[in-house]
C-alpha cells in the first residue's frame, strides 16, 4: 500500500477500504475468525455459537427522508449479524459528539435508537459517551456493536452451487438516494425515503417456514451498493453470478434521482435489503413468503449462481453484458 | 410506453441492430467506428451494446474525456496552484484522483492542501462569497458543454466585484481537435459525434469533415436506441462511400446548437492553443479567459508558469488509447499495474475514460 | 457519477432565471440561464445544475416513427 495519509477514498467500503485493513489491521490483529471478514465474526463459546459485529456511522446529514443516524446505528448492526445468520440480541452504543451538539437533536436521535431496538427486539446494555471541542468532531458519530446467537443451520456458504438463486427482498438504492437528495447542493426534492429498517423478523420468517436450511448466504448491501454485495459474494464463494437488469426492483422515486444526478442505482446504499444466495428449488416459496412481510413486499429473484465465469455479469435489457465490480474508492462520501 | 421511455425500448433497439447486422453482413465489411465522446464510451459499455455490436464492427474510443486529455504538465500546474498559500481549489470530482508528479489532488488535500469538490463552476464562485479571507481557484475542465457555466461564473465574478476568484481556464473544444486526429488516424471510417458538445455548438462546426477527410460522421444521442440510430445512420455512409455529416439527435441538436451558451463562451473566452494528452498542442482548440476578464486568469494572478510538456509515465499508452489507435487492453499496464485502484493514467481514472469503463464493464462480456 | 444526462426533466416552474423541472417525481432548481427562452411544459437536458438545451417533443416523435417505419434517409447537414 502506497499511501502515507488516510485519505477519504479509504472510508469509501470499497478497495481502498480493503487495502487498508489487509494492510494495517490484519497483520498485527489477525486472527482465523477476524480473517473471514464476514458482516459478523462467528466464535464458539463453550459449544454455543454466536455472532459478535461492530460498526460506526458517520452519515451526513444526520436526518434524512425516511430515518436518521440513531435508526441507522441500530439497524445496521442488527442487519450485520442477520446477515451472518444470526439472531440479534444484544448492542451496545458508542456515542462521540461535538461541543455545541443540540440536546433536542440528541434526543430525537435517541428516541430513534429506541424505537429500532424495540422493533428489531434487541436491547442495548451498555454504552459510552464521549465529548470533543467545537470543531472536532462534525455533530455526532455513533458506534454500535451487536452479539447474536447463530441460528440452526446456520447459512452454508460451502453448499453453493450452480443454480442457485439470487434474491432481494426488495428495490434498491433507496438509501443512498435518500441521503444525496438531501445533499446541499443539489437542491432536490424526491420522494425517495431511506429503507432503513431491521430485516430480522423479515428473515426469520424463513427459518420458521424451514427453509433457512437451503439458504448458502447472505449479505447486507450497504457502502458501494448491491454491485459491491454481489462482487464480494461471487468471490467468497468463488463462483460467478448472472444478474438480468430487467429482474432487479427499481422504484421510479431512485430511478428518477439517479437519472437527474447521473448516479448507477447499482451502486448506491441500502439500509433495509438483504441479498439472499439460496437453492433454485424453493427459490419461489421464498419469494412468497418474504412477499407475505412489509419489509419483503417487492422482493425478487435478481440472478443466480454459475461456474461459467468469476465475478458478476448483468444482462442489459439489448441482450449485451456488462461486469459490475466493488465499488472504486468512495463514490459519495458519509453516506452511512 | 411514455416517449422518453421509447428511447431506451429494446424492441426498437431490435430493429436497428438487424438493420445494421443486414448492412454490414451485405457489404462485407468491418467498419471501425470512433466514439468520440467519453460519454458514449460509458454508455455503449453500461449499455451491453459494445458487446452485441462486437461481431459487426470495431468501436474505438477518442479523446472526448476532458480528464483524460488532460497533459501531465497541465496536472502538476494544477498541484503547484493547490500549493500556494491562501488558496482554495475548487475542482470536479475526477480530477482528484488523477496522478501527476507529486500524487494526486486527493493526497495533497489529505496533506493539508485545502482542495474542495464542487458540482460546477457557480458552486466554486459561492465558495470565494464563503471564504472572503481566501483565494478560490477554479480548475476550469472540460469542452462546449461545461465551458458555458464557467463563463456564466467568471461574468458574475466581474459584475458582482468578487475579487478573490480566479480561474484556471483548461477548457477545450472539440472541432479542431477532431480534425487533428483525423489528419494522423487513418484507420477511422466513421465517427460518432457528441450529442450534448453538439447541443451547444450545433451542426456547423463539423462541416469540414466531409469536405476535408473524407469521413463521415453522425450527431448521436446517449440512449440505447439513439446510439443503434446513429451507428446505423453512420454504417449506411461508410457502406455507401458518402463523406456526409449527419445529425440524429434532432430533437436536442438545432443546426445553430446553443446561440445563447455560444454567445456567452465568446465574450468570456478567447480560443487559443492547447496541449492535448496524446494529441500534443493543437492550434484553436483550447479556451483561454478573454482580455475583459484577464484579472480572473489564475496564471496570470498567481504569477505561476505553465511548466514544459512532459513525456508520459512510463508504459501509459493513454495517448495511443485517446487517439482510438489502441484499445484499452493493448496497453501492457491495463489491468495489471493500472486499475481503477491504482491507475497510472487518466484514462483509468475518468469516469469517462475508455480504460476505466472497460475495466469497469467488461470487454465483449 | 455520469455528467452528461439523456433524461429530459419537465419544466415545472419558472421564476427569473431559475427554474423547478421534474423527473419522474423528483424535483429539482436548476438555472435556465443558458436557455433563456423556455416555457413551463417544455423538456430540458440538465448538466451540472443548468439546462443547456431544450428537448423537442415533435422531434422525438419523427425520430421514433422513423425507426419505426424503417425510416427515409435523414438530411445532410
Amino acid at each position: 500500500m502506497k499511501d502515507k495519509l488516510v485519505t477519504m477514498a479509504h472510508g469509501g467500503g470499497g478497495r481502498a477500504t480493503s487495502e487498508l485493513v489487509q494492510a494495517v489491521f490484519l497483520p498485527r490483529l489477525g486472527n482465523l475468525e477476524l480473517m473471514e471478514l464476514g458482516d459478523a465474526a462467528v466464535l464458539n463459546l463453550d459449544g454455543q455459537k454466536l455472532a459478535l459485529t461492530t460498526d460506526s456511522f458517520v452519515v451526513s446529514p444526520p436526518f434524512f427522508p425516511g430515518g436518521d443516524i440513531g435508526r441507522l446505528a441500530i439497524c445496521g448492526t442488527v442487519n450485520d449479524l442477520t446477515a451472518a445468520g444470526a439472531v440479534p440480541l444484544y448492542l451496545t452504543v458508542g456515542v462521540i459528539l461535538e461541543e455545541g451538539f443540540p440536546l433536542a437533536e440528541l434526543k430525537r436521535v435517541v428516541a430513534s435508537m429506541a424505537e429500532a431496538a424495540d422493533e428489531a427486539g434487541v436491547k442495548v446494555v451498555a454504552g459510552d459517551t464521549k465529548v470533543v471541542e467545537r470543531g472536532k468532531g462534525d455533530g455526532l458519530f455513533l458506534n454500535t456493536s451487536g452479539l447474536g446467537l447463530l441460528r440452526n443451520p446456520p447459512p452454508r456458504w460451502s453448499q453453493a452451487r450452480p443454480g442457485d438463486r439470487v434474491l432481494v427482498n426488495g428495490p434498491i438504492g433507496e438509501h443512498g438516494a435518500a441521503v444525496i437528495s438531501r445533499r446541499s447542493g443539489f437542491d432536490l426534492d424526491s420522494p425517495v425515503q431511506s429503507d432503513c429498517a431491521p430485516l430480522n423478523d423479515l428473515i426469520g420468517t424463513l427459518w420458521e417456514e424451514g427453509l433457512g436450511q437451503h439458504i448458502r448466504a447472505m449479505r447486507d448491501p450497504t457502502r458501494g451498493g448491491v454491485a459491491t454485495a454481489l462482487a464480494e459474494l461471487a468471490a467468497r464463494m468463488e463462483l460467478g453470478i448472472r444478474v438480468d437488469e430487467s429482474a432487479l426492483p427499481i422504484s421510479p422515486a431512485v430511478s428518477g434521482v439517479c437519472d437527474m444526478l447521473g448516479f448507477d442505482p447499482l451502486y448506491l446504499a441500502n439500509e433495509g435489503k438483504m441479498l439472499i444466495v439460496i437453492d433454485a428449488s424453493v427459490a419461489d416459496a421464498a419469494v412468497d413468503l418474504l412477499r407475505k412481510h412489509r419489509y419483503g413486499a417487492e422482493a425478487a429473484i435478481i440472478g443466480e449462481l454459475t461456474d461459467e465465469f468469476k465475478g458478476v455479469r448483468v444482462r442489459t435489457p439489448y441482450g449485451g453484458h456488462k461486469r459490475v465490480d466493488v465499488a472504486e474508492g468512495e463514490l459519495l462520501p458519509r453516506i452511512c | 410506453m411514455e416517449l422518453w421511455k421509447r428511447f431506451k425500448d429494446p424492441a426498437l433497439a431490435q430493429k436497428l441492430l438487424q438493420e445494421l447486422k443486414g448492412l454490414c453482413q451485405g457489404s462485407s465489411q468491418r467498419p471501425t467506428l470512433m466514439e468520440v465522446c467519453g460519454t458514449h464510451t460509458v454508455a455503449l459499455s453500461r449499455t451491453g451494446l459494445r458487446e452485441v455490436l462486437s461481431p459487426y464492427l470495431d468501436l474505438r474510443s477518442g479523446p472526448g474525456c476532458p480528464v483524460c486529455v488532460t497533459d501531465d504538465s497541465d496536472i502538476d500546474l494544477m498541484a503547484e496552484v493547490a500549493r500556494q498559500p491562501g488558496v482554495i481549489v475548487a475542482t470536479y470530482g475526477d480530477m482528484l484522483r488523477v496522478p501527476g508528479s507529486y500524487g494526486t489532488l486527493l493526497d495533497l488535500k489529505a496533506a493539508g492542501a485545502r482542495v474542495q469538490l464542487v458540482y460546477s463552476a457557480l458552486d466554486a464562485l459561492e465558495l470565494a462569497r464563503e471564504n472572503p479571507r481566501d483565494t478560490v481557484v477554479m480548475l476550469g475542465v472540460g469542452f462546449e458543454t461545461t465551458a458555458p457555466v464557467a463563463a456564466l461564473a467568471v461574468q458574475r465574478a466581474a459584475s458582482e466585484g468578487i475579487s478573490n476568484f480566479l480561474m484556471l481556464s483548461l477548457h477545450k473544444t472539440i472541432p479542431n481537435a477532431l480534425r487533428a486526429l483525423l489528419a494522423e488516424n487513418s484507420r477511422i471510417d466513421g465517427l460518432i459525434l457528441p450529442g450534448h458538445v453538439s447541443a451547444i455548438i450545433g451542426e456547423e462546426p463539423y462541416r469540414f469533415i466531409a469536405e476535408e477527410s473524407g469521413v463521415p460522421a453522425v450527431i448521436t444521442g446517449f440512449e440505447a436506441v439513439d446510439m443503434l440510430l446513429g451507428i446505423v445512420e453512420l454504417v449506411r455512409l461508410i457502406v455507401a462511400g458518402r463523406p456526409e455529416v449527419l445529425n440524429a439527435y434532432r430533437r436536442v441538436v438545432s443546426p445553430d446548437g446553443n446561440p445563447r451558451a455560444r454567445a456567452l463562451l465568446e465574450e468570456a473566452f478567447r480560443p487559443v492553443a492547447a496541449r492535448w494528452r496524446g494529441l500534443g498542442s493543437i492550434p484553436d482548440s483550447g479556451l483561454a479567459l478573454a482580455e475583459p476578464f484577464a484579472a480572473y486568469d489564475a496564471l496570470q494572478a498567481l504569477g505561476l508558469r505553465r511548466p514544459e510538456a512532459r513525456p508520459p509515465r512510463r508504459g501509459c499508452r493513454c495517448g495511443e488509447v485517446l487517439r482510438g489507435l489502441i484499445e484499452p487492453a493493448e496497453c501492457g499496464l491495463f489491468a495489471k499495474a493500472c486499475t481503477p485502484h491504482s491507475p497510472v493514467g487518466p484514462c483509468m481514472v475518468s469516469s469517462e475514460g475508455a480504460c476505466a469503463a472497460h475495466y469497469t464493464y467488461g470487454r465483449n462480456g | 457519477m455520469f455528467m452528461c444526462l439523456g433524461v429530459p426533466a419537465r419544466i415545472e416552474e419558472l421564476e427569473g432565471d431559475r427554474a423547478t423541472v421534474s423527473l419522474e417525481g423528483t424535483r429539482r432548481r436548476v438555472s435556465v440561464a443558458l436557455t433563456p427562452d423556455v416555457k413551463v411544459g417544455d423538456y430540458v437536458l440538465v448538466h451540472a445544475g443548468y439546462a443547456v438545451a431544450v428537448v423537442d417533443e415533435e422531434s422525438a416523435r419523427e425520430t421514433i416513427r422513423l425507426i419505426e417505419e424503417a425510416y427515409g434517409t435523414l438530411e445532410e447537414v
